[in-house]
C-alpha cells in the first residue's frame, strides 16, 4: 500500500494544436489538445500537462478556451505551462480549471515571483520547471528560450532553492533529450530528486516504455512525463502503466 | 417538476470550476450552483464545502463571510460533502501557520506530516502528491467503488481523528491518517474526488443520490 508513481501525458501545444519537436524544432502536427486530453485521460494516465509554446497574447486567449474545454471534461489533475509571468497569469489559468501551473522561465528572471505565487496560491498549484543541459562531468546548468540561453545557474541549487522559494514540485527537462528518444538523463534526475523534498517529474527523451522504468527507479522520480511515444500511437498510457507496474513500480491500474 | 440543487461553497479560496463540472457531470439533472449566499445554501439539497490553499486564510474567510454559521445548520439538515481543505476546516484544530482553530464538527486534529518522513527507509516527499489508495469502512459514498480503490491526494497535513468510529476512509503514508471522515449526514474527504477519474466521480454521484442516513 504505497503511494503510485505517475505517468503524465504531456500537451505541447502551438496555435491551437497538439505538436511535438525535436530538441525543440522541427515541429510535427499531432491532433486537437482537448480530444487528445480526453484520450490520455480515458487510458487511464494520472494527470495531464499542457504546455503552451504560442508566444502570442492571442494564443495566450486560445489557451484560456482549450484548458476551460478540457477541464469540462477531464477529471484528473491538470498543469498549465507556458508564458505564466505574472501572478494575473496565474488566476486566469485556475480559474479556467488548471489545477496547477508550471512556471519557466519567469522563475529564473525573478525568483521571488515563486515565493508570491506560491504565498498567494498554495505551494500545492506552483510547478517549477527547469530545462537542464549537461556542461560538464555531473553538472548542469538552467538554460531557457528553449534550450538556447544559457543562465550559468546549477541547475540542482536551483531546485534546492525553488523548493525553499515555495515550489511544491519541480518538472525537470533535460534539454539534451528533449525529443530524441534516448531516454531521461538519470544523472541530473537523480541528483535533484535525492536534493529536494518535493515531488520530481522526470521529462525529455522517452523512447520506449523501459525509459519510463528507468526514470523511477534509477532516477527516482516520482512522475515521469512523455509526449511523441503516446502522441504517433506508439504505446498507449495503459501500456506504459502495466510495463511499469510489471518492473515492479506501484501504479494506479483501477 | 423542479430539480434539486447543490450548492457549492465559495469562499473566495480557489478555483470550484473542477468541482463544480465534475459534480454537474455525475448529476446532470441537479443543477450544480457555486455560491457565497447563505440563502441558497440553505436552500440547496446538498451541500459541498471545498477548500485549498492554507487553512489559516480558509478559516479566517469562512468566519468573516460567516460560513461557519451556515455549516452549522447545513450540518443538522442536509447531506455536507467536505474536500481537502474543507475536510480540515471541520477538525477541531490544525497546526499549520502556526496553529488555527477551526469549525469542531469533529473532534481531532490536523498535523503536518513532517519534513523526515520515511516508510521502509525510504524517504518519503511532502506534500503527499498523486494516487493513493483508500480502505473503505462501510458507508453509502463508497457504493460500486472497489474497496482500496486509489484516489488523487495532495496535501501536506493530515487528519488525526480522536473517535475512530468517525473515520470512513484509512489512508497511509508513513503514517496512518483519516482519508475520509463521516458522522450522520456530514461526510468529508482528505482527496480529491473531482481529480480522481471514475472512482472520484461514483463518489460525488454517490453523495448526490445521497439522502444523509448512514
Amino acid at each position: 500500500m504505497a503511494l503510485a508513481k505517475r505517468i503524465i501525458p504531456c500537451l505541447d501545444v502551438d496555435k491551437g494544436r497538439v505538436v511535438k519537436g525535436v530538441n525543440f524544432v522541427g515541429i510535427r502536427d499531432a491532433g486537437d489538445p482537448v480530444e487528445i486530453a480526453k484520450r490520455y485521460n480515458d487510458q487511464g494516465a494520472d494527470e495531464i500537462t499542457f504546455l503552451d509554446i504560442t508566444a502570442s497574447h492571442e494564443g495566450r486567449d486560445t489557451t484560456v478556451h482549450m484548458v476551460e474545454a478540457i477541464a469540462e471534461q477531464v477529471f484528473i489533475p491538470l498543469t498549465v505551462g507556458g508564458g505564466i509571468r505574472e501572478l494575473e497569469d496565474i488566476r486566469r489559468m485556475l480559474n479556467a480549471g488548471a489545477d496547477k501551473v508550471s512556471i519557466n522561465s519567469a522563475a529564473v528572471y525573478n525568483p521571488d515571483f515563486v515565493k508570491a505565487a506560491s504565498d498567494k496560491f498554495g505551494a500545492q498549484c506552483i510547478v517549477v520547471a527547469i530545462d537542464a543541459k549537461q556542461v560538464g562531468d555531473h553538472h548542469w546548468e538552467i538554460f531557457t528560450h528553449g534550450g538556447r540561453k544559457a543562465t550559468g545557474i546549477n541547475a540542482v541549487e536551483w531546485a534546492v532553492k525553488m523548493a525553499r522559494y515555495g515550489a511544491g514540485e519541480i518538472l525537470l527537462t533535460s534539454m539534451d533529450r528533449d525529443g530524441v528518444k534516448s531516454g531521461f538523463d538519470l544523472g541530473v534526475t537523480r541528483a535533484i530528486a535525492d536534493a529536494v523534498n518535493i515531488p520530481v517529474i522526470a521529462s525529455g527523451g522517452v523512447g520506449n516504455l523501459d525509459h519510463l522504468v528507468d526514470g523511477v527507479k534509477i532516477g527516482r522520480a516520482d512522475a515521469v512525463l512523455a509526449a511523441s511515444i503516446f502522441h504517433f500511437g506508439e504505446y498507449t498510457v495503459q501500456q506504459a502503466k502495466q510495463h511499469m507496474a510489471a518492473a515492479g513500480i506501484e501504479m494506479r491500474l483501477d | 417538476m423542479s430539480s434539486k440543487l447543490c450548492a457549492v461553497i465559495d469562499y473566495g479560496m480557489g478555483n470550484l470550476h473542477s468541482a463544480h463540472g465534475a459534480l454537474q457531470t455525475v448529476a446532470p439533472d441537479t443543477r450544480v450552483v457555486v455560491t457565497s449566499d447563505a440563502d441558497v445554501i440553505r436552500k440547496a439539497d446538498h451541500v459541498v464545502l471545498p477548500g485549498v490553499g492554507a487553512i489559516r486564510d480558509c478559516m479566517a474567510e469562512i468566519r468573516r463571510q460567516g460560513i461557519d454559521q451556515v455549516v452549522a445548520e447545513v450540518r443538522k439538515t442536509k447531506p455536507l460533502l467536505g474536500i481537502c481543505v474543507g475536510l480540515q476546516a471541520m477538525m477541531e484544530r490544525s497546526e499549520e501557520n502556526g496553529g488555527v482553530d477551526c469549525m469542531g464538527l469533529f473532534p481531532g486534529a490536523v498535523t503536518f506530516f513532517g519534513s523526515d518522513l520515511e516508510e521502509n527507509g525510504e524517504k518519503l516527499k511532502v506534500p503527499h502528491m498523486g494516487w493513493n489508495r483508500v480502505e473503505q469502512v462501510a458507508h453509502p459514498l463508497w457504493a460500486g467503488i472497489a474497496d482500496n480503490s486509489r484516489f488523487y491526494f495532495v496535501h501536506s497535513y493530515y487528519v488525526q481523528a480522536t473517535h475512530a468510529a468517525q473515520v470512513k476512509g484509512r489512508g497511509h503514508y508513513g503514517v496512518d491518517f483519516a482519508a475520509a471522515m463521516g458522522e450522520d449526514n456530514v461526510f468529508a474527504v482528505q482527496f480529491h474526488p473531482e481529480k480522481s477519474h471514475n472512482a472520484g466521480l461514483a463518489l460525488l454521484k454517490n453523495f448526490l443520490a445521497w439522502d444523509g442516513q448512514a
